[in-house]
């Protein structure tokens, strides 16, 4: 893939999450994504950058923050769409929702509802990783998670036993509605130096910036030199969730941070940088609402699940053991 | 030949080690000291520090890493030391293990082995006493295993790893000197066993209290009743089907639990009694232990727990003898 045709396709998946979290976004509003849902708008550029890098062999766990982990994983969009609206379609049957994602086959580990989840997750996955000889593990967390026992105990378990495992922090600078720098003591970087973990702090809202910090990340862990650690340093432009009072954000804070849009700056690049035209781009735009509008009007007509279908507490002993 | 009850542990792990090399045990002193209680003794030699492996004193971690190797095909034994350190395990095997397979529709399961020491009269007070069932009773997607004989330890230990399922799986601390001739026949979970037959009473109990039950049966075959003592083995899924079976024969039920007096298993037996076996019923109680923290000092502690005569002066008075 040439330069040119790779920045086109960072693009599209960087404008398909955009306007898939917007899609979800209306459809929350009508009343027909229940629950809550939490998007990542502003925040894409990690996903597309990290999940690019991502290979056959590795598997991802994400946050319930996670459409565009997963999207940018490969995750139908259809499948994952039909799950936020509660359809027997969706990718876990209608049983999970917007904030537990699983789909193994596009190696997404889960999307895990408790903050800090995904980092056992992907240790666990990283030993199991460890002993096939390939594979890396990657999890995505956000600056909340750092104060969690599961950051600490994880990533002091992942230097101990040397595992292949990438941690991503998302840090869009505010735990929910909470400052980080208010509730977190020392900087975010020093935490995991203290376990001898190598780190970097990367610009999470360019996409090619992350590409580059994950390249280096994933490549490190996967050549046995046991867990890496990428600070990236992005803003969420969409509300935390549901009852997010958007009263926290300093004057002028969100406008800087406009000026930084993911999308803006690879839009840029592309102008700038690789001579892409104005229409070429636009015509990308126009073919991702095309497709997504498909997308949203099939999942909408899908069937709802009825209770009792295959419903099981246990997995029964005749069934196939997961794939080792 | 007789074994110890933590023997037959270790030979059940080391077996299923043997037969399936997906199988890693860790957890904290487990793999060079061979565990506090030494049922993992011999095992770090055997099969080396790739399979079995000492880590941080971290319950998160070690039960969330075991989730996460479990789903991508590895079948991990883990040791939590004492059942009361379970409560920091908690999210990894309430809100992440348990729930994986039904959540997912179905993509994978969990099938991780959560071995415990729990149980009280060793003098270790209210923090290392705990049987800590009733906590993950509320959870669906976890099973939760009890024997109170060697044979049944082992044959159980074998099921729960080989099963694709979350399994706690509880070792009774004053059951691992304990010995027993051991069968070798597979034990299914999710299947009680009588351990006594008699007519006139049914006691209903798991563990320790099996032992206790069983010699409480004999002093009250002197008073001419004839007790039937049930060991469930397993509390999830309940083997409803003997416990009714046991009640409409002997019309009277008594479920004996080491844990405080609510929200205890036991209330869920009695409960399943009522639901489905109220018209066999003359009498149907509990002997729990008080709502309160296990104490520390002999007297208070041996005072405290429901023992063989605690049983049959229980049976005596609730029986008019």
């Amino acid at each position: 893939m040439s330069e040119h045709e790779l920045g086109l396709a960072l693009f599209r998946t960087l404008v398909f999450i955009r306007r898939f979290e917007e899609t979800v976004q209306t459809l929350f509003s009508r009343g027909v994504v229940y629950g809550s849902t939490h998007l990542c708008i502003g925040q894409e550029a990690v996903s597309v950058g990290v999940c690019g890098e991502v290979q056959d062999k590795d598997m991802v766990a994400a946050t319930y923050r996670g459409h565009g982990h997963s999207l940018a994983l490969g995750v139908d969009p259809g499948s994952l769409l039909s799950e936020l609206l509660g359809r027997k379609t969706g990718i876990c049957g209608g049983r999970a929702g917007s904030m537990n994602i699983v789909d193994l086959k596009h190696r997404l580990l889960g999307c895990f509802g408790i903050v800090g989840g995904s980092i056992a997750a992907a240790t666990g996955a990283a030993l199991a990783l460890k002993r096939r000889g390939q594979g890396v593990a990657v999890a995505f967390f956000g600056d909340g998670a750092v104060n969690q026992a599961y950051f600490h105990e994880c990533l002091n378990f992942a230097a101990v036993n040397s595992l292949p495992v990438v941690f991503v922090c998302e840090n869009n600078q505010y735990g929910e509605f909470t400052p980080m720098a208010q509730v977190t003591a020392g900087t975010l970087l020093q935490r995991p130096r203290t376990f001898g973990i190598e780190s970097v702090s990367a610009d999470g809202n360019d996409v090619w910036e992350m590409r580059k910090a994950a390249k280096w990340a994933l490549g490190r862990s996967r050549s046995g030199s046991g867990p890496t650690f990428i600070e990236a340093l992005t803003y969420r432009f969409s509300d935390h969730g549901r009852g997010d009072p958007v009263k926290y954000r300093p004057a002028g804070e969100m406008e800087a941070w406009r000026t930084r849009d993911p999308l803006v700056l690879a839009r840029a690049r592309l102008v700038d940088k690789l001579g892409v035209a104005s229409a070429a781009i636009d015509a990308t735009i126009s073919d991702v609402e095309n497709q997504l509008a498909a997308v949203t009007s099939t999942a909408l007509d899908a069937p709802f699940p009825e209770f009792g279908e295959e419903a099981s507490e246990f997995k029964p002993a005749s069934e196939r053991s997961n794939a080792d | 030949m007789q074994i110890e009850f933590r023997q037959a542990i270790r030979d059940a792990i080391d077996e299923e080690m043997d037969r399936d090399d997906r199988v890693l045990l860790f957890g904290e002193d487990v793999a060079f000291a061979g565990g506090v209680f030494q049922a993992t003794r011999g095992l770090y030699a055997k099969y080396g520090p790739g399979r079995v492996f000492d880590t941080p004193i971290s319950e998160l971690a070690l039960s969330g890493v075991a989730f996460g190797a479990a789903v991508l095909g590895l079948r991990p034994v883990i040791e939590i030391m004492f059942g009361d350190f379970l409560t920091l395990a908690m999210d990894s095997l309430v809100n992440q293990a348990a729930k994986y397979w039904y959540m997912s529709g179905g993509q994978a399961s969990v099938p991780l082995v959560v071995r415990s020491a729990v149980g009280a009269g060793g003098r270790f007070a209210a923090i290392h006493s705990q049987v800590p069932a009733p906590w993950f009773l509320a959870v669906p997607g976890i099973k939760i295993v009890a024997p109170a004989t060697p044979s049944d330890a082992k044959g159980l230990l074998k099921s729960a790893i080989r099963d694709e399922n979350p399994v706690l799986f509880l070792e009774h601390k004053r059951l691992y000197s304990t010995k027993g001739l051991v069968d070798e026949n597979d034990v299914p979970i999710g299947k009680a066993v009588i351990a006594r037959p008699g007519r006139d009473l049914s006691i209903v109990t798991a563990m320790k209290t099996v032992h206790d039950a069983l010699q409480a049966a004999e002093v009250l075959s002197t008073h001419n009743v004839d007790a039937e003592v049930i060991d469930l083995r397993t509390l999830r899924p309940l083997d409803e089907r003997t416990i009714l079976a046991s009640v409409s024969k002997t019309g009277r039920v008594v479920v004996v639990e080491e844990g405080p007096e609510t929200g205890g298993w036991s209330a869920h037996v009695l409960a399943r009694v009522a639901e489905k076996g109220l018209g066999e019923l003359d009498d149907a109680w509990r002997i729990t232990m008080p709502d309160l923290p296990i104490p520390y000092s002999p007297t208070l502690e041996d005072s405290f727990l429901p023992g063989t005569d605690a049983i049959v002066s229980s049976v005596l008075a609730r029986l008019g003898r």
